[in-house]
């Protein structure tokens, strides 16, 4: 492959429609999915454990805690959620440490899709920050197909820059794979907005539900095949959510697939990435999986709540000498 | 159950513990009580789920030295109730201990060696009272229960290596045979040896990564509730182990018919209590070892950790 | 792949946990002493080629003098009811474990290899064996070799440099759990960690004479083996040394086991798990800067995933990190010295001459120290020495195959046999291949996986005897 293109880009659409054959039918899909490499469930975890084993320090350190902090998606998916909590949200997004102008601000806020508008309210024009929604039923996806489209449409409508959907499980778990495929697609036709611009699409997997890696796998060579933007790990509601392994096996993915493809596609573990310490780990294995291509917002982001005062903690040590306290980053 | 609901301010065992302590103080007049300090007196808990729990009953019984007949403190006395929540933590338990590699648990339980060790002096004393020895006696029961828990530490990555092996199975098939543990195992520890024979019953047990619930021996449960302390100060994970202190019988009879028990130790039954026991696990089929005169110290060979056992065998077609 | 964004800061771990004295004597009845002539050697770091320290050189006087000290403590020792010898040997792992952090800064500081490998492998190892073998000894009857059996005497024992304290432990920890007494040698290129645990060994209390350390050189070491007053001789090291041990032996009453050479296939079939493939072969090769008896170092891929294989695999080699082993990012360090150096050096070069494509990742090596950047020979055959000769260093030969059957021969067609690898998604094609190699050890879908319980050690010219696991125990026992 030449050179490759973004999958959110012009060009996707005609790099996709290469492997049409393989999307042509649902046998002609799952002898695909089933064709792709196999992954030993042991050799995976000890490689992704390896690369947690780096010991980041100083200017590396400080290079990953901002670079960790301008992907975060700050995230609010609470049935409590008010206008006044995701206002509160947007402007810690946006200035995340007051006490220092130099602190990037975080990538996206992410919200149901009634706190859209609120969101993009809140974040004024150009703060650089985007308005992400989750849709398609999220968490649980367990809707219609007319209601998930719907759902999306009306976030886009409010004003979200990016979608992120959740992949039917029910059907992939049962080897409906042309229905997820089908459903991505659709949901990806619901994200272009009036004027023809499109938002940009997330899909997340649940991969605590798929349960195997190579369910992982499969997923991920899907949802890139029908059009994703990102593939994300997962929503963040289920007990197991990222997990190095299972983000490394993405990272795979979207390496393999713009190796074969020639089309580029974000990764975004969500849930449980507390500490700054992981968050740096992951950032390890996107460099040592992917390199510089993948080291940016664009390219890579982290669905995170707790992360970020803990991040801005780690950021103020780094500068002062001294430990920080919960005293002196802002709640949300 | 307990008749004297105070403790005597000069009981025998505030003296014992001074002179273990301090050596030379008489103690028995006035005079001397003023000067002595006062002991402070340890209040015996259950051990379940890694939590020292009183019974729910709320219950006690007396304890008495072996000998003099002295109260030396009440124990919880544990109700079926207790047995119950004792068979939950220790089902709870199982994925977890089972699942750890032979090494950990190797590693946890020689810890519990080194844990006992630093109490030796604590378990001398509980086991001489207990069982009427003299202090010489005790500290041998008690280094040969240290000694005994090292040798169980030493079998739980070896066990598979003596018990389990490949089988030459006439055809195209690798076949191995290897020991897996059976579940939860009830345990009722020997009545006459307080500290070594429960660990002698206990430890196979865990060994081969299965979970207990132990009823302690019912006239001299001291030791035993103390061990739960040596337990809990490991790194044995929360119950793994739980320990029962009560009249044997009344805890005995709802653990044998229990249907999430996996397999009975008899040790602690007496002949009659033992046939009754028995015919009641025969209802979920548990695996029973019967009570059967014991040399606590003699070398134990390899028969507790096999009775817990279970032999999986795994066939696989081999071609390209 | 392009890394210019993330650069990962130094990261050096702390050498000053490990207390150096300027110079260490022999190990000998519980004291440390000079040589019986004076001889002193310097220890270097392979990495810097600063001298570490001095040491007693042993001679044959020394020899002597340790395997005495040895018989002397012998009959008590055999005596020892095994559940004390076991508990001499859980203290000493106890105390390894303690030491664990000081003694990888010793390892990597006098062998070279990365200190993340001594500290998440070699250490965990050492004291993991030392655990296994204490249960052992009051078990020993229940081991397979008789009721009773007894211990042979005297080890006369002699080890390497690739894994110093680790190869120590294999010798000593089953050694004195049978109820045998130990003289040593560790390589004269690593003489550090056995002098620390001879230390150890004084702080568990273990009796004199017990466990006695001779460095020196391959001088000292065919005295200890030829010494009448040892019983039983157990060697790691190359197939040439071996073969002179197993002469030098002949007629004698001396139970030998032989820890020799590899040159070991690592079979990729086309449905292999391929990213866990390439961890495995990049760890297969390139652990312990490819100083392992065991290495993978023929990788034989089936043609139909040759190209997808080495693509990836070539990506992988690039993350590869080689420089500081004392830097916890560092994932190849030092060669282990200037002779091992030459003879990988001499070796690739072979390779190019005979045709072989070599390929190395963009790497800067320091300009001080033995460094060589880990190489990957294509185009090689059955004929090349690349594929013949044992390289011990970080150098992989690819070789393909088309069919199981072409695969089991080339595997098999070489003098050593001590390991294999199998990569396939095929439960019965592993069982099929593994039955079919003429090898000790055989791992699939995975490489270079060590364990206490777990017996290790070659056919054919591998050596023989083998060390580890419940077999491990028979190679000291009168049985």
């Amino acid at each position: 492959m030449s050179s490759s293109v973004p999958a959110y880009g012009p060009d996707a659409p005609g790099r996709l429609a290469a492997l049409a054959d393989v999307t042509a039918s649902d046998a002609a899909l799952r002898r695909f999915l089933h064709g792709l490499p196999g992954v030993d469930a042991v050799g995976l975890e000890a490689r992704a454990a390896g690369l947690g084993t780096r010991s980041i320090k100083t200017t590396a350190k400080a290079y990953a805690i901002d670079l960790a902090i301008s992907m975060i998606d700050l995230t609010t998916l609470e049935g409590a959620d008010t206008f006044g909590k995701v206002r509160a949200l947007c402007a810690k997004g946006l200035r995340p440490d007051p006490t220092d102008p130099g602190t990037p601000h975080v990538a996206a806020i992410c919200v149901y899709p009634d706190m859209v508008a609120t969101a993009r309210e809140a974040l004024g024009e150009g703060s650089g920050i985007n308005v992400a929604s989750v849709a398609t039923a999220f968490p649980a996806g367990r809707t219609a197909l007319p209601v998930k489209l719907a759902d999306t449409a009306d976030a886009v409508a409010a004003g979200a820059d990016e979608i992120d959907m959740v992949i039917d499980r029910g059907a992939f778990l049962s080897g409906r794979y042309m229905e997820v495929f089908e459903e991505i697609r659709a949901v990806k036709q619901a994200c272009v907005r009036a004027d023809g611009t499109v938002a940009h699409l997330k899909v997340i997997f649940e991969n605590g539900e798929l349960a195997t890696y190579d369910n992982i796998r499969r997923c991920s060579w899907l949802a890139m095949l029908a059009g994703a933007d990102f593939i994300k790990t997962s929503t963040g509601k289920v007990a197991v959510n990222a997990t190095p392994p299972n983000t490394l096996l993405m990272l795979e993915a979207v390496r393999d697939f713009r190796d074969a493809v020639g089309v580029q596609v974000g990764v975004k573990p969500a849930g449980g990435i507390r500490t700054s310490k992981d968050a740096i780990k992951y950032l390890v294995m996107v460099n040592e999986t992917l390199g510089d291509d993948w080291l940016s917002p664009e390219w890579f982001r982290f669905g995170a709540s707790s992360l970020l005062n803990d991040l801005l903690m780690q950021r103020q040590k780094l500068s002062t000498g001294r430990y920080s306290g919960p005293d002196y980053v802002t709640v949300d | 159950m307990s008749e004297k609901s105070e403790r005597p301010e000069n009981s025998e065992r505030s003296e014992r513990s001074e002179k273990d302590g301090k050596a030379e103080r008489t103690g028995k007049s006035g005079m001397a009580e003023q000067q002595a300090r006062l002991a402070v007196f340890k209040t015996y808990k259950l051990y379940v789920g890694g939590k020292f729990p009183r019974s729910e009953s709320g219950r006690v019984y007396e304890v008495t030295d072996s000998k003099s007949g002295q109260w030396l403190a009440n124990a919880p006395l544990a109700s079926r109730k207790d047995a119950r929540d004792a068979v939950v933590a220790a089902r709870k338990a199982v994925a977890g201990w089972s699942g750890a590699t032979a090494y950990n648990r190797g590693q946890v339980l020689y810890r519990v060696a080194e844990m006992l060790e630093g109490r030796r002096e604590q378990f001398v004393r509980e086991v001489a009272e207990a069982e009427g020895l003299s202090k010489a006696r005790a500290a041998a029961a008690v280094d040969a229960a240290v000694d005994r828990w090292v040798w169980y530490a030493g079998w739980t990555d070896k066990i598979a290596q003596v018990v389990g092996g490949a089988n030459p199975v006439a055809g195209p098939f690798f076949n191995l045979s290897t020991p897996e543990p059976t579940g939860v195992v009830a345990v009722l520890a020997p009545q006459e040896s307080s500290l070594l024979g429960l660990v002698s019953v206990l430890a196979p047990v865990i060994a081969t990564g299965n979970t207990a619930v132990v009823v302690a021996s019912q006239r001299a449960p001291l030791p035993a509730l103390s061990f739960g302390e040596v337990l809990a100060s490991s790194d044995v994970p929360s119950g793994v182990v739980n320990v029962l202190s009560g009249r044997t019988a009344e805890l005995a009879a709802p653990l044998a018919a229990h249907g999430d028990v996996n397999a009975l130790d008899l040790a602690g039954a007496d002949a009659d209590l033992a046939v009754e026991l028995e015919a009641a696990a025969a209802d979920t089929l548990k695996r029973v070892r019967r009570p059967a005169a014991e040399d606590w110290a003699a070398e134990p060979g390899t028969s507790r950790l096999t009775a817990w056992l279970e032999t999986k065998t795994v066939w696989h077609p081999i071609g390209v | 792949m392009a890394n210019n964004l993330f650069p990962y800061a130094p990261a050096p771990e702390s050498r000053a946990i490990v207390d150096l004295a300027p110079s260490y004597g022999l190990f000998i009845d519980g004291e440390f002493a000079d040589a019986a002539d004076g001889t002193v050697f310097k220890t270097v770091s392979p990495a810097t080629e600063e001298v570490l320290a001095e040491v007693a050189r042993a001679g044959e006087a020394d020899v002597d003098r340790a395997v005495r000290a040895a018989r002397r403590a012998f009959p008590g020792w055999a005596a020892l009811p095994g559940a004390e010898r076991g508990k001499y040997l859980f203290r000493i792992a106890r105390i390894l474990q303690e030491r664990a952090r000081e003694l990888a800064v010793l390892e990597t500081l006098d062998n070279g290899k990365p200190i993340r490998e001594t500290r998440d492998v070699d250490l965990p190892l050492v004291a993991a064996h030392f655990f296994y073998y204490a249960g052992w000894a009051d078990k020993l009857g229940y081991a397979g070799f008789g009721p009773a059996p007894r211990p042979l005497g005297v080890a006369g024992q002699v080890i390497p440099w690739n894994f110093p304290l680790l190869m120590l432990a294999w010798k000593i920890a089953p050694a004195l759990a049978t109820g045998n007494t130990v003289v040593l040698k560790p390589a004269e290129t690593t003489p550090l960690s056995a002098l620390f645990f001879a230390d150890v060994c004084r702080q568990a209390g273990l009796p004199r004479g017990v466990v006695n350390i001779l460095p020196g050189y391959g001088d000292a070491g065919a005295a200890l083996v030829a010494h009448e007053g040892v019983d039983k001789v157990a060697f790691t090291g190359s197939t040439e040394v071996g073969r002179a041990i197993a002469r030098s032996v002949a007629g004698t009453g001396k139970k030998v086991t032989l820890e020799l050479g590899g040159k070991a296939a690592n079979i990729v079939f086309d449905d292999a798990p391929i990213d866990q493939a390439v961890e495995g072969i990049v760890n297969g090769i390139f652990f312990n800067q490819g100083h392992v008896c065991c290495a993978g170092s023929r990788l034989l891929v089936q043609e139909s995933v040759q190209d997808e294989l080495l693509e990836s695999l070539k990506r992988r080699m690039g993350q590869l990190r080689v420089g500081d082993p004392l830097d916890k990012n560092t994932d190849i360090g030092a060669i282990n010295s200037a002779e091992q150096l030459a003879r990988i050096t001499a070796l690739a070069e072979a390779g190019e001459a005979e045709g072989a494509r070599r390929w190395s990742p963009a790497c800067e090596l320091p300009s001080a120290g033995y460094w060589f950047a880990p190489t990957l020979f294509t185009g090689v055959t059955q004929a090349h020495r690349v594929a013949r000769e044992e390289i011990f260093g970080p150098v992989l030969s690819v070789l393909t195959f088309r069919t199981p059957a072409e695969a089991v021969e080339k595997a098999n067609n070489t003098p050593y046999g001590l390991s294999a690898g199998i990569w396939t998604e095929k439960g019965s094609r592993i069982l099929s291949m593994a039955n079919k190699l003429r090898a000790g050890v055989v791992w699939a879908n995975t490489f270079n996986k060590f364990d206490p319980t777990s017996p290790f050690g070659g056919y054919k010219e591998s050596g023989y005897g083998r060390e580890g696991g419940r077999h491990g125990l028979e190679a000291y026992l009168d049985v």
